[in-house]
């Protein structure tokens, strides 16, 4: 069937259109783009609203294998698939861990009948302990796109080292959670005068900052590439820049939560305001905007970490870190940053799609051309939506955003030509 | 007031209040015959997830002494969090009608949890290391007893202030009305940034004694010790130790209070201690009458 999406503004910096335009669909792929009339075709009038490359959300926990009340995959594509998303980097932080081939395996032929493409992103190091290397090697021939311990660091510089050399050969990208874990000491909040009224232990900004320093300089030693995950801190920004300017190949990204929400709200004490790396400081986020606004930041990833209703309702201290993001993303930095001008379209489009395709190394992601799949994601900016965590497709409901009243939101999904989700 | 959960967000008005209702029931403890029938027909749940013998035993005679109901239950979170959650634990008690829940819990906003989902009024007798209210309010009635006021003040609180909620509560409390407060520990339990809050940081305490109206000394956990925040007893001894030499830099009818249980020779030298100028027992009276306060205040029960 023959699909044409009419008379939408289609942005698509990598080949840099940016214009009104029709998209012509067939067999998957994208086969005319520009001024199209087609007789037969579905037609869907889209004057008005945004037409994007698939967006890619690098890093989300999907709970599959072990936790299946949070989350499966099944349900958590569809939830990407709502929200606007045509792939996910699924990380190996499962029970047990994606730390073998045949794991990787489990994960790509369960994401075999997922709405949208799931990624697994497998174990830098066996069951995450830190001590000894995957065979990243023939995981990454099972499907694994990246290694990652994440969630914990790799605490041991050496056993960072080694892996980062190891991954020269693959060509592969690690994804570092970057924090010094006796630094963090079991701490649940930022440290700083604000939070220390509160009673709760503080997992300090220089937890952050020493574990990223100490990464950027391994993997300069090394020459490898390092893609720092959920940025939360100005001084851990402040070291991107720097490695940057010094030619470090490093990328990094920042969820939209620690964009729009600061310490300030975690006076309630609810556990929906408790993720790892914890809020930080209204500066801090300053600072983060900052970064998205000027270019610093490369890619902005949920770090969808679903929890069931049970685990999250619970003391502060005793509740799992984390939220979900996947069904609130789109709408929350398209309300918040681009209607309001902080970020255009175009480097919406690279944040969300561009940049992750290129830092996972994604083929046929981040671009809408002739002759590549059709992964799609139409935008209605003048869309209204509440947050509503009743609603979500996800198995969880663990937002800090329900109620939030926004403006723009994903209206079509489409994954290789195929309309996965759709709510015009 | 529906419930007591913290002095940062108590207004100064009800603390007077609280502080000039327990006043009155200070002669209610001292009659030969200790009872009033405020609360008849309430009842009131102790629930305890941490040890403590002392604010246990001041609610429920507290309670008593009003004729409410007291229930007691105590629970170590380890046994509990295997097992039943803190929510069901809850909602399972006020299925017998209670009306009114103390709670100490070692998490903080514990307390505050409970009200998100329970009918019955919620006193925070003390959650982890954020505060504990009633402490804060009965150390305002023993410096009002001894000096008449709680304005204008030098009040020095002393030793780990990092985890301690009655630091924070007496903190919040002898700001709003109207006094200094000064902090005084090793810097590892009393990191820089609390200069942020209303308060200043001296961490030479005999400085911080210096003309003190009030001095409160707080109980050092030993565990501290392992915890890398203090290299050794007897250095902490030598330098924050309230000691007789150190009480004489206080204004001369300066007071010493303590929330209990002491610790002698380690925060007190035992002549301070036991000296005229140390009004421990005091508090523990105080405690009595301004609980009886906050518990009737709260269930709407006459004076």
């Amino acid at each position: 069937m023959r699909i044409l999406l009419k008379g939408g503004r289609v942005v698509s910096p990598q080949n840099k259109i940016n214009t009104v335009a029709d998209i012509l669909i067939e067999d998957g792929e994208v086969k005319e783009i520009g001024k199209v009339n087609c007789g037969d075709c579905r037609e869907y009038d889209l004057s008005g609203k945004y037409v994007f490359p698939g967006l890619i959300d690098m890093h989300v926990h999907f709970r599959e294998p072990g936790r299946e009340d949070a989350e499966d995959i099944a349900s958590g594509s569809q939830a990407a698939a709502k929200g606007g998303f045509v792939a996910v980097a699924m990380m190996p932080n499962t029970s047990p861990p994606i730390d073998d081939p045949l794991r990787v395996r489990f994960v790509v032929e369960k994401a075999r009948s997922a709405k949208v493409f799931v990624f697994p992103v497998g174990a830098f190091t066996k069951g995450r302990r830190g001590e000894e290397l995957t065979e990243m090697a023939l995981m990454a021939e099972e499907g694994a796109i990246a290694f990652s311990d994440d969630g914990l660091p790799v605490s041991n510089p050496l056993v960072l080292r080694r892996g980062l050399e190891y991954l020269l050969a693959l060509d592969l990208p690690y994804l570092s959670h970057a924090e010094d874990l006796k630094l963090s000491q079991d701490g649940f909040v930022n440290e700083t005068p604000f939070t220390a009224k509160l009673g709760l232990r503080g997992r300090p900004w220089v937890s952050e900052a020493v574990a990223i320093s100490r990464d950027l300089l391994i993997a300069e030693f090394v020459g490898a590439k390092v893609h720092l995950q959920h940025i939360s801190t100005k001084r851990g920004l402040e070291l991107v820049a720097e490695a940057k300017e010094r030619g470090v190949r490093v990328s990094c990204e920042v969820t939209p939560h620690h964009l729009l929400l600061d310490e300030t709200y975690v006076s309630s004490f609810d556990p929906n305001f408790k993720m790892n790396p914890p809020l930080r400081s209204p500066e801090d986020r300053e600072a983060l905007v900052k970064g998205l606004r000027e270019g610093l930041i490369d890619a902005i990833a949920t770090d969808h970490a679903p929890h069931t209703y049970d685990d999250k309702e619970v003391e502060f201290d005793a509740a799992p870190f984390g939220v979900v993001g996947l069904e609130t993303a789109v709408s929350l930095i398209w309300d918040k940053f681009v209607r309001r001008r902080v970020i255009s379209p175009k480097r919406f489009a690279e944040l969300l799609s561009v940049n992750p395709a290129k830092i996972l190394g994604l083929r046929g992601f981040g671009k809408i051309e002739k002759g590549y799949p059709a992964h799609i994601t139409v935008i209605d900016p003048k869309k209204e939506v509440v947050v509503d965590r009743d609603k979500f497709a996800s198995k969880s409901r663990n937002t800090p955003f329900h109620g939030w009243k926004l403006r723009g939101a994903a209206v079509m999904t489409m994954v290789e030509g195929e309309v996965v989700s759709e709510s015009f | 007031m529906r419930h007591l959960l913290s002095i940062e967000e108590t207004p100064k008005e009800k603390i007077e209040e609280i502080l000039s209702t327990a006043k009155g029931f200070l002669e209610i403890s001292r009659r030969p015959i200790k009872k009033v029938p405020v609360l008849r027909g309430k009842t009131v749940v102790n629930l305890f997830f941490e040890p403590s013998t002392r604010t246990r035993s001041s609610f429920e005679i507290a309670a008593k002494r009003l004729s409410a109901d007291v229930m007691n239950f105590s629970a170590s979170v380890s046994s509990v969090r295997k097992g039943e959650s803190l929510k069901d634990t809850v909602l399972n008690l006020e299925a017998m009608k209670t009306d009114l829940i103390v709670i100490r819990h070692p998490s903080p906003g514990a307390a505050r949890f409970l009200t998100t989902f329970c009918r019955s009024a919620v006193i925070n007798a003390g959650d982890g290391a954020h505060e504990h209210p009633t402490q804060a309010l009965l150390d305002a009635l023993t410096v009002l007893e001894h000096k008449g006021r709680l304005d204008g003040m030098k009040v020095v609180i002393v030793g780990d202030i990092l985890h301690s909620r009655v630091a924070r509560s007496d903190l919040f409390l002898f700001h709003k009305m109207g006094s200094s407060v000064v902090l005084s520990g090793p810097p590892t339990l009393l990191p820089p940034y609390f200069k942020a809050l209303p308060a200043e940081v001296e961490y030479d305490l005999d400085r911080a004694v210096d003309g003190a109206d009030v001095v409160i000394m707080l109980r050092l956990q030993m565990e501290r010790m392992k915890g890398g925040f203090l290299p050794s007893l007897r250095e902490y001894r030598a330098r924050y130790q309230l000691t007789g030499e150190r009480l004489s830099r206080m204004k001369p009818d300066g007071i010493v209070m303590h929330p209990g249980p002491i610790n002698r020779g380690i925060e007190l030298s035992h002549e301070v201690a036991d000296s005229p100028r140390s009004v421990i027992l005091d508090q523990v009276e105080k405690g009595v009458a301004v609980r009886m306060a906050v518990l009737s205040l709260l269930l709407g029960g006459e004076a």
